[in-house]
């Protein structure tokens, strides 16, 4: 038990709060409950045998001195157990723990499903909780600031239609630097490759996209983007529980897709917006799989340097480490085309142990760095494992192909002083091909 | 009809009954409650499913049993123990023999002693880490307590019925009563991971195998 964390101010779960009436929660409770989640929610509340097997996975719990608060079936006890067993009848407190509990002491990273011997799936039940706040509209103000963007713009930053597009066009003319006819081809139809990207690139890291342009060039890929809705499926509603949101962002992306009659779709180093539009995105629209098939950006340059479409001139020669993302580790096995990128990348590498599917969460995916500044200090305490982690590597620059885990150990290096930088691969890629002067 | 009569004819009836159609009806229940699920059946792959069933039927299998080298050695040695004596036991194939005609290979009578102890000790064991184990205890109920308790009294009762330590009728009508709770709280508690252990199992091992490539141990 943390009484800091306990103390944080949060409008949207405070105000959330004050304008719910006990009939409103058991209703919503029990419509959850009852209406929404059938097989797994009930066959895994009836398998746990409260063994605490699961604690050892969770970065939180390790991270906070073995608290058993912080434990993974201890966050489905103090929310999840109790609204089943009062049957909706819960108080004002209890929301409010569970909200805490749900959006801020656990990313859905999925660890704890390896560790539990009946593979129980406590992401999921916690996700079950994110969904009963999120109807009961007692969502952090932050993160559901990002769900009303998608609501509205359908991407998470309030991006503009002509914002993007101008954007695109900066990028493409800065792509020109390196290639004189580098392009960021819109709207092309029949495509090879789509290329998909999340907001904080055209509104904060804009440079991504016109190394995305360099590094097509350079391949010669035949590529497109989209130029309106759909071409951002970061999908924080994924994580925020508005699960309505969340399917209109995925149709939209698909739909943009097919309209586009790409061959593949090509997502960008962002974790979680590939698991939402490979599997949480379909699972909610009923879908088994993707319409198209959709690689992640390490498949993409894993592929593309295999083959020899991309000729690496010079490496970089400063000590790195590598951040397995959980949703391209754990949720797509892409661990060893990611080493095989960043070794043809990098002279000095040195892994992070434990690594793989083990790997620890970088604390701030599941959507919990998008609950904002409030909650930073209860993350940079729940990630120390983490630093140790990192530091133990020696290393001075840190990859992360995930745009969570890029901004989450950026915090981490800061909070931690570990004297670290750190980059996505899409960065190191274009100096390392770049061709030598002269 | 005497007491051991009635506990040895129809409630051991009961039991049986009780466990069958219990763990049948919840089977049905749960399978149309999983096609609710549009996603459910579609997801499991019976390759993965297996892979890794097996990686956690194997003593040492996945990494947190390698990392609990105590707990997995009393845990796979009690379940083991658990469900091997009670079927055969020599007291029980005598009754199979008696009852159904049926007969089997028994346990040497040391080796079921040595089986029915470890199933006392390991549950002894669970109790004591759930009391002393923080982040067991934070969730430890007084029903998983008596769980346990439920789940080693046949087997202590039978030990003692065995020795002969007290009266010996007293201790076999205990045994065969809280056998009988012991079955039939199998499909209504926790217990009930005996079999749904294979379907969480199976259903993780898909997710993580056939949609997402990775490993579950």
């Amino acid at each position: 038990m943390d009484l800091q964390d306990q103390a944080v101010l949060d409008r949207g779960i405070d105000e959330g709060l004050e304008k719910l009436t006990p009939e409103r929660i058991e209703k919503v409770i029990r419509h959850v409950l009852d209406n929404e989640s059938a097989a797994r929610l009930k066959v895994y509340l009836e398998t746990c045998v409260h063994c605490g097997l699961c604690s050892e996975a969770c970065h939180t719990y390790l991270s906070r001195d073995k608290d058993p608060d912080f434990a993974p079936v201890a966050k489905v006890k103090d929310t999840l157990w109790e609204m089943v067993k009062r049957k909706g009848r819960v108080d004002k407190d209890l929301l409010r723990r569970s909200a805490r509990i749900a959006f801020t002491e656990c990313g859905a990273c999925r660890r704890c499903s390896m560790y539990c011997p009946f593979g129980i799936d406590i992401a999921y039940l916690i996700m079950t909780v994110r969904r009963i706040c999120s109807l009961l509209q007692i969502v952090p103000q932050y993160l559901q600031d990002t769900t009303n963007s998608h609501a509205v713009t359908s991407n998470q930053m309030w991006v503009q239609a002509d914002e993007w597009i101008d954007t695109l066009m900066w990028q493409e003319e800065d792509a020109r630097d390196s290639f004189a006819d580098a392009r960021i081809p819109l709207d092309k139809e029949g495509a090879e490759v789509m290329y998909s990207v999340i907001a904080p690139e055209p509104k904060i890291m804009a440079q991504l996209l016109g190394n995305m342009a360099v590094i097509m060039k350079a391949a010669n890929v035949d590529w497109t983007m989209p130029s309106a809705d759909g071409w951002d499926n970061s999908n924080m509603a994924m994580y925020s529980g508005d699960f309505e949101v969340m399917g209109r962002v995925e149709r939209a992306h698909w739909e943009r897709a097919r309209a586009l009659k790409v061959e593949r779709v090509v997502m960008g180093e962002c974790g979680h917006a590939y698991r939402g539009a490979v599997y949480d995105g379909p699972k909610w629209l009923g879908w088994q799989k993707p319409p198209i098939p959709m690689i992640h950006a390490v498949e993409f340059y894993y592929e593309l340097i295999h083959s020899g479409r991309l000729k690496i001139h010079r490496k970089i020669t400063e000590p790195v480490t590598v951040q397995d993302p959980c949703n391209i580790v754990r949720g797509r096995g892409l661990h060893h085309k990611l080493r095989y990128v960043v070794n043809a990348l990098c002279e000095n590498f040195t892994d992070m142990d434990p690594r793989y599917e083990h790997n620890y969460c970088c604390a701030a995916g599941g959507g919990i760095i998008n609950c904002g500044p409030p909650w930073k200090l209860s993350r940079m305490k729940s990630i120390r494992v983490k630093a140790e982690q990192m530091a133990a590597t020696g290393a001075k620059i840190c990859i992360t192909p995930c745009h969570n885990c890029h901004s989450g150990i950026e915090d981490i290096i800061g909070h931690y002083k570990l004297g670290m930088h750190v980059s996505f691969i899409n960065e190191l890629l274009v100096k390392a091909i770049a061709e030598p002067q002269g | 009809m005497d007491i051991y009569e009635v506990v040895r004819g129809p409630l051991v009836w009961i039991a049986f009954l009780g466990l069958a159609g219990g763990v049948v009806v919840k089977l049905l229940l749960m399978a149309s409650l999983a096609k609710k699920e549009k996603t459910v059946f579609p997801t499991m792959s019976a390759s993965h499913g297996l892979r890794s069933i097996l990686h956690w039927i194997m003593p040492w299998g996945s990494t947190n049993m390698r990392a609990w080298p105590v707990m997995t050695t009393v845990s796979f040695a009690f379940h083991l123990c658990l469900l091997v004596t009670p079927l055969f036991v020599m007291g029980h194939a005598v009754s199979w023999q008696q009852s159904w005609g049926i007969s089997w290979w028994s346990l040497p009578a040391l080796a079921a002693d040595i089986m029915t102890l470890w199933v006392v000790c390991g549950g002894v064991f669970f109790l004591i880490r759930r009391l002393t184990a923080p982040e067991v205890r934070n969730v430890t109920t007084f029903k998983d307590v008596l769980l346990i308790l439920l789940v080693i009294s046949p087997y202590l009762t039978a030990f003692v019925a065995h020795e002969q330590w007290f009266n010996n009728d007293v201790m076999i009508v205990l045994h065969i009563v809280t056998g009988v709770l012991w079955m039939l709280a199998i499909p209504f508690t926790w217990l009930s991971h005996m079999f749904w252990f294979v379907f969480t199992r199976a259903y993780m091992g898909s997710e993580f195998g056939a949609v997402r490539n990775a490993r579950d141990w």
